[in-house]
């Protein structure tokens, strides 16, 4: 049966991506702002809810990581009841955090990023996307649908739903993994794991011609942050804060997420609606660091499975102490989706998963919690203060694309630096920028345009601020 | 035991002296939505989704509330009754900060499954977005005012089940809202027996068990009616 796929960029206008090109007097490009102009409002309706509706009620805030949100926040109400949660319960979780990257990555890579380098930049935007991929590559394109299928199935097993599970509650998990979700599971590990280092060894060949996107795709060193283990292993459910340099030094570690307000600043711009979170001690905009899949691959010591460590190896020769090159961030993700995929081979077995003492209960022991794990595109924090019955009189929300707004300008800047060079924008510069954003990411709805072409709308002022050139496409 | 006989919607149906059109129509296998209506405790018609025709009335009338006369035509389905229906339920969610997706009855909730029967699939009217809150200072069980549809339901089982009569309505119109005892915080009222059965009652979230996540609100009704037919049979099953 012949079938149509239409899809009409139009119809996803709204989310344009502003960018802002600033020349100094030389006329040379002093820096590049990316705008988020997307509604940020939810902190502010989740005052006067009871607290136990917020694992509900947060994962609403996107519908491409909401068991990022739907972790954070149980992970806090855990906090309000001051409880530990039963063991199966925190591996249940860990599992789904463990889906969840795997899906959201592999959505990244495959149908995101890979038409950009696999199909050639210069190919038009009707070719370069998911479906010019599936032409081209048929085999990796339809792994890469099949791996974020394997990610969604491991969500939906344990939670019931693909999206927006309410499952995760305050003090633990609703239910288990039934014997026929570990089965369905079980039975799709090796295919996932041959997609993945397919990925992983196809991204690599196209290491070797991106020597150019590998220097100006966003590489400078920068601070990076993520949770880390006691151990220094990869880590992404719990644990605690790692900072490093961008040298790979450490300068804090063993930050209780607790206490995140004393390390992480938060700065509003009147040009964005996310705030820029910033290294207090470094202050703003110096305090610029990265989280994310290359934040987390710098600061851990190992991954903690064969497969994964062997990359992680490699990964790490790419730099001198930090890999620095925002490139690479693909690269990390392919290596994280491994790690996650080997990780859940090791747990689908034991027999806790079918346990039936999955959630503690507790009255309002604390007044203020902070539920801290990281999402696929970095850590993810939710603070919430709580009146004597438990009614939310505050929320902050730190989340990852915030954390990274800083670099992302410095991304855009620097590819704004190499390819604008008089009064004009150039169109080979677009899909540059374009991919470079991509490179992070992003949780905005403009990033997952699968349309094969981002909403752009660049404007180059000069030092007076007269616009120069505007396009949009 | 006099018998009148009546028809709905052209069936031949006959009642009890007293009944009601509503239960008429129950006992014959006839549906008629309600809201309002709990088994168990007196109606009060406070809802209107269970208006009927009657031949010879030109207004519409609450079925609920309405005695079976002899010869009696009732219809129960028409274009107007839906148009009216469909109506109702719009307003009832224009009224109140009716949120399905993360409310703790989603999938549970008699107003959402009304919705959905009677293809309500958008809102006619501005959502007037009052600014309730939640009162959860009682050990077990929390009231969400932004959720309550006002059938007191609640009232008449706190009032005509348990005895207690700790819930309330004070006062009216749109402004009406479900008070403990002298509109006090739940947690502090000295009569309520912590019985659980307005909990029971509530046919949307609007009251729930504390520490309930999104639809996970299970309510059993049957509770109820095992202790009206415990007390007026002498029958101590459902
Ligand atoms: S709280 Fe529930 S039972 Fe009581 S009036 Fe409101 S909707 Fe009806
Ligand atoms: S059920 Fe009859 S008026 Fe509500």
């Amino acid at each position: 049966m012949a079938q149509q796929i239409k899809i009409d960029p139009v119809t996803r206008i709204e989310g344009h991506a502003k960018i802002t090109i600033q020349l100094d007097e030389g006329g040379n490009v002093a820096n590049a702002r990316f705008h988020v102009t997307e509604f940020r409002g939810f902190e502010r309706f989740c005052e006067g809810r009871p607290f136990s509706e917020m694992p509900g009620i947060t994962p609403r805030i996107c519908g491409i990581c909401p068991v990022s949100h739907l972790l954070a926040s149980a992970k806090a109400c855990d906090q309000i009841l001051a409880v530990d949660i039963p063991p199966a319960a925190e591996n249940l979780r860990r599992m789904m955090n463990l889906g969840q990257i795997v899906q959201s990555h592999a959505l990244s890579f495959f149908h995101l990023s890979a038409p950009d380098f696999l199909i050639g930049w210069e190919t038009p935007p009707e070719r370069r996307n998911v479906f010019g991929l599936i032409a081209a590559h048929p085999e990796l394109a339809r792994g890469g649908i099949r791996l974020r299928q394997f990610g969604q199935e491991v969500i939906e097993h344990l939670g019931g739903r693909k999206i927006h599970p309410a499952w995760a509650v305050p003090g633990g998990v609703r239910h288990g993994l039934s014997e026929a979700g570990r089965e369905a599971i079980r039975a799709k590990i090796p295919e996932a794991k041959a997609v993945a280092l397919k990925g992983i060894e196809c991204f690599k060949e196209v290491l070797k011609t991106h020597e150019r996107e590998l220097q100006v795709f966003g590489n400078f060193p920068s601070l990076f942050m993520g949770l880390i283990a006691p151990d220094g292993t990869w880590e992404h459910y719990d644990g605690r804060l790692r900072f490093m340099d961008g040298g790979g030094n450490t300068i804090a570690d063993h930050v209780d997420p607790q206490r995140y307000d004393q390390f992480i600043g938060e700065a509003v711009e009147e040009t964005s609606y996310l705030k820029s979170p910033y290294y207090r001690p470094l202050g703003y905009p110096g305090g610029i660091y990265r989280v994310g899949p290359l934040a987390r691959l710098n600061i851990c010591r190992q991954m903690g499975t064969p497969l994964a460590d062997v990359e992680l190896t490699n990964f790490k020769s790419m730099g001198w102490g930090a890999v620095t090159s925002s490139f690479l961030y693909h690269y990390a993700r392919l290596i994280e989706i491994l790690a996650s995929i080997e990780r859940i081979e090791r747990m689908i077995d034991s027999p806790e998963l079918a346990s039936k003492q999955l959630r503690a209960d507790a009255g309002i022991n604390r007044r203020e919690a902070v539920g801290a794990s990281e999402a696929p595109r970095g850590t993810l924090f939710h603070h919430y203060q709580v009146d004597a019955n438990g009614l939310i009189q505050r929320v902050n929300l730190i989340i990852a694309t915030g954390q990274n707004n800083l670099a992302m300008n410095r991304t855009v800047t620097q590819i704004a630096r190499h390819f604008i060079q008089g009064p004009e924008i150039p169109e080979a510069m677009l899909n540059r920028v374009e991919a470079g954003i991509r490179a992070f990411d992003p949780c905005l709805s403009c990033s997952t345009h699968a349309a094969g072409q981002m909403a752009l709308d660049v404007t180059l002022i000069d030092a007076e601020g007269r616009v120069l050139d505007r396009v949009a496409r | 035991m006099p018998v009148k006989t009546l028809t709905i919607d052209g069936k031949p149906v006959s009642a009890v002296e007293g009944q009601t059109v509503l239960e008429a129509a129950q006992d014959a296998g006839i549906s008629i939505p309600t809201l309002c209506h709990l088994d168990g405790v007196s109606d009060v018609g406070a809802c209107r989704l269970c208006l009927v025709e009657v031949a010879g009335v030109s207004r519409l009338l609450p079925a609920c509330v309405t005695k079976v006369t002899e010869e009696m035509e009732v219809r129960t389905e028409s274009e107007r009754l839906k148009r009216y229906r469909r109506m109702i339920l719009e307003l009832l969610f224009a009224e109140r900060n009716h949120v399905c997706a993360v409310c703790v009855s989603n999938g549970r909730c008699e107003l959402q499954n009304l919705a959905v029967a009677q293809g309500m699939d958008h809102v006619r009217f501005a959502y007037r977005f009052p600014p309730y809150e939640v009162d959860i200072t009682h050990r077990m069980f929390g009231m969400d005012h932004n959720r309550c549809v006002l059938c007191s339901r609640c009232v008449r089982v706190c009032w005509f089940i348990e005895g207690a009569a700790t819930k309330n309505v004070a006062g009216r119109g749109a402004d009406a809202r479900i008070i403990t005892d002298l509109s006090q915080p739940w947690g502090e009222s000295e009569t309520c027996t912590s019985c659980g059965k307005c909990v029971q009652a509530c046919p949307t979230g609007a009251k729930f068990h504390k520490g309930s996540t999104v639809a996970e609100m299970e309510r059993d009704r049957s509770r109820l009616e095992y202790i009206v037919t415990a007390r007026e049979k002498k029958q101590w099953i459902v």
